[in-house]
């Protein structure tokens, strides 16, 4: 066993060595613009982007042509929500998202608002599900779009997609979603699901980073999008730019192997997330789930362990790669918002680990991130004066802590 | 992010973690910092009464490893220091030693205010007339 172990599978994946060997001859060999109709070269980088479209469209239930190249997901959403505001701007200025979204989504909303659109940020459910009730009050005759992501990044909780599409469809509203963490991880069809516009990005399937796609529905309904970067008119004129053929190739290829062995993939993901959950809860006292473990990616574990600080947990597993939800580690000191957004309480996310399980984990590393986490959050409870306080009986809800 | 050589030897070996009798004359308890903000600090002082010499010096603390190795570091320079020699420890003398970088320094802030706090409550249980201001900061 190689250490560090990557357990942070929801950032980002490593590549898949038969993704690479799809790739490779497309940089100095089959070099051509696929945009180049009259030769040779344009005409084979053509294929391949035609085969590679054809793999995405498979995976996801649909055709080749309703899959449009990008540089990935942020850009997929942008060009999403960016381009539907526009697009139906005569049909109204209302757009319904939900507060644990990615900030590409979330920024892309709040940028729209100061364009004249409203938007309506849905709250969640302590489980991290949507409350469809509450979606359903919320359209109004000017609603146009509802974003809402299949599953997400931080507690792996999968929302009701289909429902959501279903009630999208009834009151001719179109619907986005943010589909990066469940693609090629768990079933989607964007039929079955009545999904309209999806988000698709290569690095969190094994493949390339700097690549990604947005599906945009042909027929019933026929999405219209404004495209939000002018030039050559590629890609029906949704997205302008010279196609990136090797990545292009790598996500189709990513999308081919995924479709191949999901089903015994997610099934070994499960069991080694399953094996993880449970080591901890029997090495554990006080540790916490955050979201649905129904409905929720195999692969993913989000826990808290309470009166332990997370900045300070990942220093003890400085050879396992995790993220946490604690301020400390993040770029702006605010706990994660998602786990807020869940009325989880500033404590339990300082709490809080990320485990993103992965293709190339093995049971012998998660016996040994587990047996690593129980000793370092044993030790750093020993550290803890809120340990010290639950175990004499303390209610800490009840003090008075001098705040700074 | 990396830490220094200092903040990890702390965190990795914490010098005298550990608690005090909260009910004796001669121990003071400081506890700082909330649940919510990501770190609480509990420092306690054992003193001779006689010289008013700091025997003894024990924390728990919940934070970052830069919270940990604060105030573990602040146990450390406590013992054998007088009272009055231990007022004069600022979180700039902590900032300095274990080379915490600007986004820490709330830290070392908070193992100051911890130090004050365990002092002003010692000083209380002594009934002294001069007892020490404690910064009642908000966050």
């Amino acid at each position: 066993m190689k250490t560090p172990i990557y357990l942070d599978n929801h950032a980002t994946t490593r590549m898949d060595p038969r993704v690479l060997d799809a790739m490779m001859p497309y940089f100095t060999e089959y070099f051509g613009n696929a945009a180049s109709r009259n030769h040779e070269f344009g005409w084979v980088a053509e294929q391949a982007v035609d085969k590679a479209r054809k793999q995405i469209a498979d995976l996801i239930g649909t055709t080749p042509r309703e899959i449009i190249f990008t540089s990935g997901a942020t850009e997929s959403n942008n060009l999403a929500i960016k381009g539907v505001a526009e697009m139906y701007a005569e049909k109204g200025n209302h757009i319904i998202t939900a507060a644990t979204e990615h900030k590409a989504v979330l920024d892309t909303c709040k940028k729209l608002e100061k364009n004249g659109c409203r938007v309506t940020y849905l709250p969640l459910k302590g489980d991290g599900l949507i409350d469809l009730e509450m979606l359903k009050e919320s359209f109004t005759d000017k609603t146009i779009l509802v974003s809402i992501m299949y599953a997400n990044n931080e507690i792996g909780v999968i929302q009701p997609i289909a429902e959501i599409g279903k009630m999208c469809r009834e009151r001719g509203v179109l619907f986005h979603t943010d589909g990066v963490q469940a693609i090629g991880k768990v079933p989607v069809n964007v039929n079955t699901d009545n999904i309209d516009i999806m988000s698709i990005t290569a690095h969190k399937l094994y493949g390339p980073k700097g690549v990604g796609a947005l599906y945009v529905r042909r027929k019933s309904p026929r999405v219209q999008i404004t495209a939000q970067m002018d030039g050559g008119g590629h890609e029906r004129g949704m997205r302008s730019g010279t196609l990136n053929v090797p990545g292009i190739v790598g996500l189709g290829e990513a999308c081919a192997i995924a479709h191949r062995e999901m089903p015994e993939e997610m099934t070994r993901l499960r069991g080694l997330r399953d094996r993880l959950k449970n080591k901890l809860e029997a090495g554990l006292d006080e540790v916490f789930i955050n979201g649905s473990m129904e409905h929720r990616l195999p692969h993913n574990l989000n826990m808290s362990f309470l009166y332990v600080e997370g900045e300070s947990l990942l220093m003890g597993i400085n050879d396992v790669a995790v993220s946490s939800g604690s301020a400390c580690t993040s770029a702006t000191l605010e706990p994660s918002y998602v786990l807020k957004a869940l009325g989880l309480g500033d404590d339990l996310a300082h709490s809080s680990i990320r485990f993103g399980i992965g293709r190339f984990n093995t049971e012998e590393e998660i016996d040994y991130v587990a047996d690593k986490l129980i000793d370092v959050v044993s030790k750093l409870r020993e550290l803890s004066p809120l340990y010290e306080m639950v175990k004499e009986g303390i209610d800490l809800s009840t003090v008075q802590w001098a705040a700074h | 992010m990396a830490y220094s050589d200092k903040v990890l030897d702390h965190y990795n070996n914490p010098r005298n973690v550990g608690s005090l009798d909260k009910s004796s004359a001669s121990v003071g308890t400081g506890m700082v910092g909330a649940p919510e903000c990501g770190d609480v600090m509990k420092l306690q002082i054992r003193v001779n009464e006689e010289n008013g010499i700091i025997e003894d010096a024990k924390f728990k603390t919940f934070g970052c490893g830069s919270a940990i190795a604060s105030s573990s570091l602040a146990t450390e320079w406590l013992k054998g220091k007088t009272v009055d020699e231990a007022l004069q420890i600022k979180n700039t003398d902590i900032v300095n030693e274990l080379s915490l970088p600007p986004v820490k320094i709330h830290c070392s802030v908070l193992a100051e205010d911890a130090i004050k706090a365990a002092i002003s409550d010692y000083r209380n249980k002594q009934g002294s007339k001069a007892p020490v201001a404690v910064e009642q900061t908000v966050a």
